[in-house]
């Protein structure tokens, strides 16, 4: 399983790299989606991966460390989440604002003669 | 009276939260209303911040006798709980932000607000981002606070609008964007590795960590670092800097000069808590360490000085005097010792009153240019195109005689601070940064055998302080004797107060510097022994004598 979710995090972190050095904005965005995929799974990947447990006491498995995962990864993955997916939401309005000003969806805001 | 004293550390968050968030209630057209707000808010944040600092002086002895305010959220004991710690060194940043705020607020009153709605709630937001970073007492209360900032950051940089703000803007929030991940990066490795995100914690527990982990926690604090640095807009990370910087809107850039400050700060605190557990190899990990301080800052220095002498537009200058002063900062912090940091810590604070006084002086002085005959080459920033025109152009203060006088006394006053020059306060904040470098070697030491870094920091120090000269002269000449027409620029008294009130503070602080330095010393000394802070955190039962744990736990 470790291999696993260490290459999607691999290949996620990999493309948005990628993408993220592409020319065009829409290929950026992708690329800090894709990035931020990737951070929050290494982020859920430092609470160590095991299957059944749950991160929040409950009485059927009484007050025992080794049965429960840790809850503290799980919730900085989601403010990460919330932070990160609103960041993107507003780096797409700039996007959108810099292609009606400039008329091209280049990150430079010009086209460079190939 | 004494009911809501022990809430104060907190209260530099809590009061901009409320007021940006109320005003977000209003409707837009209540422009009085939010304008009495935010001065309210700014004006209480600023008293706070007064009191923080009275505090971290020694002044509330019955809560905090150490002077450090460690305040824990919702009664959680660390290191399980959130805590804000508030020490000399962020009582000391607090106040900074406070006064900046303050000043860039008046400004943005008399013309600016009218850019664009929701100028003075994303005011507050960034001013709580900055003052929580300052607080964080955790490093995952650090990334969402530095969101925070870099959330309004974001929406302010493109205040007013324009092509120009609009690229810069795009290009920032893709190089943030890209950095908040990397921070994540860093955050989650370390408390993979360490199981602990308090900062406190995470110093007593490094020393303990398995050879294993250790490599990976090395690696962790490695990307923090960059994180960090990047906000802190060292080399080779900066380049996003100066065009942003140089196009946002006047008094948004002031506060901006402090907002390069958190990562120098964030730099410090960790550096110097996990600084406190000496390694194996000595010193604390790669980033943090001193040498690589010294040559990041170093390189920084040279770009920004290279950038003041290659860039025409006032603005843009500026820009590249944060990105020296960064340089600056992060050298003198890479020769080490308390008496240094002290004096780091004074440089800080002059170069902010002076870049943030700059920026706002720098826009005004942009407006003795005939309307359409931008300087030279660059682009113009068409900051008049998006006024709102239902809102009249009407006159928000009295206009204040002799204009150019005070436009050319204050780039005066600027650049002698910049330069450090006497008689202000920049004069003396270099003064101290270079006989501070003095005190590492023992008096009696032969020239022969002092640290080559000595030498190297004196050099680029006043070889850097040259070089501006010369590149604010320049600016300067063409900006004041320029052979062309020159418009005498209408000023509001609300305008040059702000600017003004900065470099009046400079002068106080050139005058003070005995009270002041006495201060910061206490905040030098804090930092190059963090067995008070870890203390103030986690209790005084907590055995701090890190030596031991690092023999005990093997």
């Amino acid at each position: 399983m470790e291999f696993v979710y260490a290459l999607a995090i691999g290949v996620l972190t990999g493309s948005g790299v990628w993408l993220l050095l592409r020319p065009r904005t829409f290929q950026v965005i992708m690329g800090l989606t894709l990035l931020s995929y990737a951070v929050n799974l290494f982020i859920f990947g430092m609470g160590r991966l095991a299957v059944g447990r749950v991160p929040i006491i409950d009485a059927l498995r009484q007050a025992d460390p080794a049965r429960y995962d840790d809850p503290v990864p799980q919730a900085l993955v989601l403010t990460a989440i919330v932070i990160g997916f609103a960041t993107t939401a507003l780096f797409l309005v700039v996007l959108l604002a810099s292609r009606g000003l400039t008329g091209t969806d280049h990150v430079e805001g010009e086209e460079l003669e190939p | 009276m004494t009911d809501w004293l022990p809430h104060l550390p907190v209260l530099p968050v809590v009061i901009p939260l409320v007021a940006g968030a109320a005003m977000l209630l209003l409707a837009e057209a209540r422009r009085a209303e939010r304008t009495v707000m935010a001065l309210a808010a700014t004006l209480a944040n600023l008293v706070v911040a007064v009191m923080l600092v009275r505090m971290a002086g020694g002044a509330l002895p019955g809560l905090w006798p150490d002077g450090v305010a460690a305040y824990r959220l919702g009664g959680w004991q660390p290191p399980f709980g959130i805590v804000m710690v508030a020490d000399a060194l962020s009582a000391a940043l607090l106040l900074l932000n406070a006064v900046l705020a303050l000043a860039a607020l008046a400004y943005a009153l008399a013309r600016w607000k009218r850019m664009g709605p929701h100028f003075q709630s994303l005011f507050q937001f960034i001013v709580m981002g900055i003052n929580g970073a300052f607080l964080a007492g955790d490093l995952f209360n650090l990334f969402v606070f530095v969101e925070v900032l870099l959330a309004s950051s974001y929406g302010l940089a493109l205040h007013g609008s324009g092509v120009l703000r609009i690229k810069a803007g795009l290009h920032y929030i893709v190089v943030n964007l890209a950095g908040s991940f990397v921070f994540l990066i860093g955050v989650s490795l370390i408390y993979g590795t360490s199981g602990t995100l308090n900062m406190a914690d995470l110093a007593l527990r490094v020393p303990r960590l398995q050879d294993g982990d250790r490599v990976l926690f090395e690696a962790g604090a490695a990307i923090l670092g960059v994180a960090f640095l990047l906000k802190a807009g060292a080399w080779p990370l900066n380049f996003w800097l100066p065009s942003t910087y140089g196009a946002a809107a006047p008094p948004v850039a002031a506060l901006f000069s402090i907002m390069t400050k958190v990562g120098v700060y964030a730099l410090l605190r960790v550096g110097s808590l996990l600084g406190a557990a000496p390694l194996p190899d000595g010193g604390a990990p790669a980033p943090f360490s001193e040498p690589w301080l010294f040559g990041i800052g170093l390189a920084t220095l040279l770009l920004g000085t290279a950038g003041m002498l290659a860039t025409r537009q006032p603005q843009r200058l500026v820009a590249y005097c944060v990105i020296t002063s960064a340089g600056t900062l992060l050298a003198a912090f890479g020769l080490g010792g308390a008496p240094m940091k002290s004096a780091a810590l004074f440089y800080l604070a002059s170069s902010v009153l002076a870049t943030g006084a700059f920026f706002m002086l720098s826009e005004m002085v942009g407006r003795t240019r005939p309307a359409g005959a931008e300087v030279e080459e660059e682009e113009p920033l068409d900051a008049e195109a998006p006024l709102d025109p239902s809102m009249p152009d009407e006159d928000v203060g009295i206009v204040i005689p002799a204009a150019m006088a005070f436009l050319g006394m204050g780039f005066v006053a600027c650049a002698l601070l910049v330069t450090g020059l006497p008689p202000l306060s920049g004069f003396v904040a270099k003064f101290l940064l270079l006989s501070a470098t003095l005190d590492i070697v023992p008096s009696a030491a032969p020239i022969e055998t002092w640290p080559p870094a000595i030498g190297v920091l004196w050099a680029a120090v006043l070889g850097s302080s040259l070089v501006s000269v010369i590149a604010l002269c320049k600016m300067g000449v063409r900006l004041f004797w320029n052979s062309g027409e020159i418009v005498t620029p209408r000023l509001y008294a609300l305008e040059a107060m702000p600017v003004a009130g900065l470099l009046l503070l400079s002068v106080a602080l050139a005058a003070g510097v005995g009270p002041a330095m006495d201060y910061l010393d206490r905040a030098g000394r804090d930092l190059s022994a963090p067995q008070i802070y870890i203390e103030a955190v986690l209790g005084k039962d907590v055995p701090t004598d890190l030596t031991d744990i690092a023999g005990g736990g093997r």
